[in-house]
């Protein structure tokens, strides 16, 4: 069958094989000579896909749940949207949740994704207390902090590539409210952005939406967020409100989101950012998961598809390399149609993203001259000692992730030790390099 | 007091996603089946995703002479049966194989009718509940294709109709279900057309619905009604030159 992931590029023609208890998933890796493991296709790239898919998404029990110490365990393929469902009614939430709902426990822990608390509470590894893999040569073993903990680095943020997890135990964050206390400031221009940023760094959850259509200046919207006390919180509910949502039927034709509509609506959205400044309450699914809200939203850029690109730039040297790339990518004359900065914390794992500086999530549609765009911001990027986000890369050279990622021997020393025969592969991995016998 | 539903062959797709269907609704839930190893594991999660209480047991649909005492070892009660177990063998092997032939039709029928008619006798007493009985479109008419399967099924089919005409008075209601194609483990190997084929939630949400709506059988997915509607009354002198 023809498989794409998020962001609709590549697609792929690929065999999907699911499973629903670990004796499925050992035959499985037995037989498949090659093969990656899947969760909810929520990448942007190439990261998941291969000619062999291990699909995850089946195989979603419930294990545990101490319920006195918010201590859960889920079968891999759990999706973050059922975990919600079962852990807020009894007052406990994710430690760190990324913008969508709709990925895999599993997915989160291979991408060791983050979210808007990163500089305080990290990635989501750092709250797996341990998990347990199927080795590709089909043992099962455990390993955490304390156990394995070679291994463990290697496996959050590993991309899947160094066996299948079958499942982790994860520490959840208590709440008292299902609501969220959201200040919004407009800022004129990144330089203000950036202000805003270490005057609130430490505020729980920050993030800033930046306009990129518009010339010169780029201005924007901080938010700020805290978990609502009991006492705070409009209502006592400790489940979010239901509310109906739009789904985009099919894929539209590309002139919808055109430069005039996008500009249109960026600075709609800015406008009624700034009339909306100041305080207000905001229930977790309008705050964390915005987008949730449209389903197929991604469908909105055509069947061509759009590349997110996302990187991180060390903070001592993000505020002129930040300018240089806007000032690239203006000059080029393909901006991006949505742009997200945050500035993020320190990062443990060998091939975990985030590091301590800027990182900047930008939107592309697919158009002629993009790759091109593209490979000179990875120059950009790694000339400054930043690094591209491998869960949304779909076009990165060998040599830019080399660059990017200084511990990626270390990783492949240890896929080496479990993976000899390189059974994890991925499109994106072969692309990389990221085979243990090239090292 | 808590309603429990028992539900055999609870380790089938369509059986596991179905118990999410019961349990999201409240009922308790008795799983049963050979791997009651992975059934624990289904039971746990059951509890934990809805609050339920939920627990597994081994049983087996061929060890007939088990049946009484199993059913009467329930605690509690159940107040509804689902017979979610079936094997679609392999027709060909069936052909020559005598071992093959009956392991189908004791799977699909005789071992329904054994238990069934055990939870029927019990929930009559009580004078409520339900049975599910989930049979195939395969009953409706036989094909060359699987008709040892198919003759098992059609069987199954009108026993639970026969049972239905007997407890209806008795206010316990009989549900037949006849599936068309589901993606699920047994037909994995098959290349399915998508149209016609059921995911086991979909499936599941159906005998949810069934379950909840008082109906006497159901078709999934629905289109399946009219095309065997169609396929039993094709002529017998057409329809034996046909390869459908």
């Amino acid at each position: 069958m023809v498989i794409a992931n998020w962001n609709s590029y590549p697609r792929i023609e690929a065999n999907l094989w699911d499973f629903r208890a670990e004796a499925e998933a050992l035959e499985l890796l037995h037989k498949l000579d090659s093969c990656i493991p899947r969760g909810m296709g929520r990448s942007y790239g190439d990261c998941s896909l291969a000619s062999h898919i291990i699909s995850t998404p089946g195989f979603n029990r419930f294990i545990s749940l101490d319920q006195e110490q918010g201590i859960l365990e889920c079968e891999a393929g759990t999706s973050l949207k059922d975990i919600l469902r079962v852990i807020l009614p009894l007052g406990w939430f994710l430690p760190v949740t990324p913008g969508t709902k709709y990925i895999t426990l599993g997915g989160a822990i291979a991408s060791d994704v983050h979210g808007k608390n990163h500089h305080i509470h990290g990635a989501f590894g750092s709250h797996v207390h341990s998990l347990r893999m199927l080795t590709p040569q089909g043992e099962v073993i455990t390993c955490s902090r304390e156990q394995n903990p070679e291994v463990f680095s290697a496996v959050c943020g590993g991309m899947g590539l160094v066996g299948l997890i079958l499942s982790a135990r994860i520490r959840l964050m208590p709440i008292h409210s299902v609501y969220i206390r959201q200040k919004t400031i407009p800022a004129g221009s990144l330089d203000q952005l950036m202000e805003l940023f270490e005057l609130h760094e430490d505020c729980t959850y920050s993030v800033a939406w930046m306009d990129c259509l518009s010339r010169g200046q780029n201005p924007g919207l901080f938010m700020l967020g805290e978990h609502c006390t009991a006492k705070e919180a409009p209502d006592r509910n400790l489940s979010p409100p239901e509310r109906a949502g739009l789904s985009i039927p099919g894929h539209l034709p590309g002139w919808v989101l055109s430069r005039a509509a996008l500009k249109a609506f960026n600075s709609l959205y800015y406008t009624r950012g700034r009339a909306n400044a100041g305080y207000s309450f905001q229930d977790l699914e309008s705050f964390f998961y915005p987008l949730d809200r449209v389903q197929h939203w991604n469908r909105l850029y055509g069947s061509k598809g759009f590349l997110q690109y996302q990187f991180v730039l060390p903070k001592e040297d993000s505020r002129p390399g930040l300018k240089r790339i806007l000032d690239h990518i203006n000059s080029f004359g393909l901006p991006p149609y949505l742009a997200v900065l945050k500035l993020l914390g320190s990062q443990k794992g060998l091939l975990s993203f985030p590091m301590r500086g800027y990182t900047l999530a930008l939107d592309f549609p697919m158009k002629p001259g993009l790759t091109a765009l593209l490979n000179t911001l990875d120059q950009l990027v790694h000339d400054l000692g930043g690094r591209v986000y491998l869960a949304k890369d779909a076009r990165m050279n060998q040599n830019s992730f080399i660059r990017g990622y200084p511990e990626n021997r270390r990783f492949l020393e240890i896929k080496h030790g479990l993976d000899p025969d390189n059974k994890m592969t991925s499109l994106q991995s072969k692309r990389l390099g990221l085979c243990a016998k090239a090292y | 007091m808590r309603k429990s539903v028992l539900i055999l062959g609870a380790g089938s797709d369509v059986a596991r996603a179905l118990a999410r269907e019961l349990a999201q609704a409240g009922y308790d839930l008795q799983l049963a089946g050979r791997k009651v190893e992975e059934l624990a594991k289904d039971a746990r999660d059951l509890e934990i995703r809805f609050g339920i209480q939920s627990r597994a047991l081994y049983f087996d649909a061929l060890d007939l002479d088990t049946h009484q005492s199993f059913y009467e070892a329930l605690k509690p009660r159940p107040m509804g049966v689902v017979a979610a177990f079936g094997l679609l063998g392999e027709e060909d092997l069936a052909r020559h194989n005598q071992q093959e032939w009956l392991r189908i039709i004791h799977t699909n029928y005789t071992g329904c009718v054994s238990i069934l008619t055990i939870a029927a006798n019990n929930l009559e007493q009580s004078g409520e509940g339900f049975i599910v009985g989930i049979s195939s479109v395969a009953g409706d008419r036989g094909r060359a294709a699987n008709y040892v399967y198919g003759s098992a099924k059609a069987g199954l089919s009108a026993f639970l109709s026969g049972l239905r005409n007997r407890l209806h008075k008795r206010g316990v209601r009989v549900i037949t279900v006849k599936p068309g194609f589901i993606k699920t483990k047994m037909t994995r190997e098959l290349d399915l057309p998508p149209r016609l084929t059921a995911s086991p939630e979909e499936a599941a949400t159906d005998i949810f619905r069934a379950i909840s709506k008082r109906k006497d059988v159901i078709y999934t997915r629905w289109i399946w009604r009219w095309i065997m509607l169609v396929i039993r009354n094709i002529p017998e002198r057409v329809f034996k030159r046909l390869s459908i």
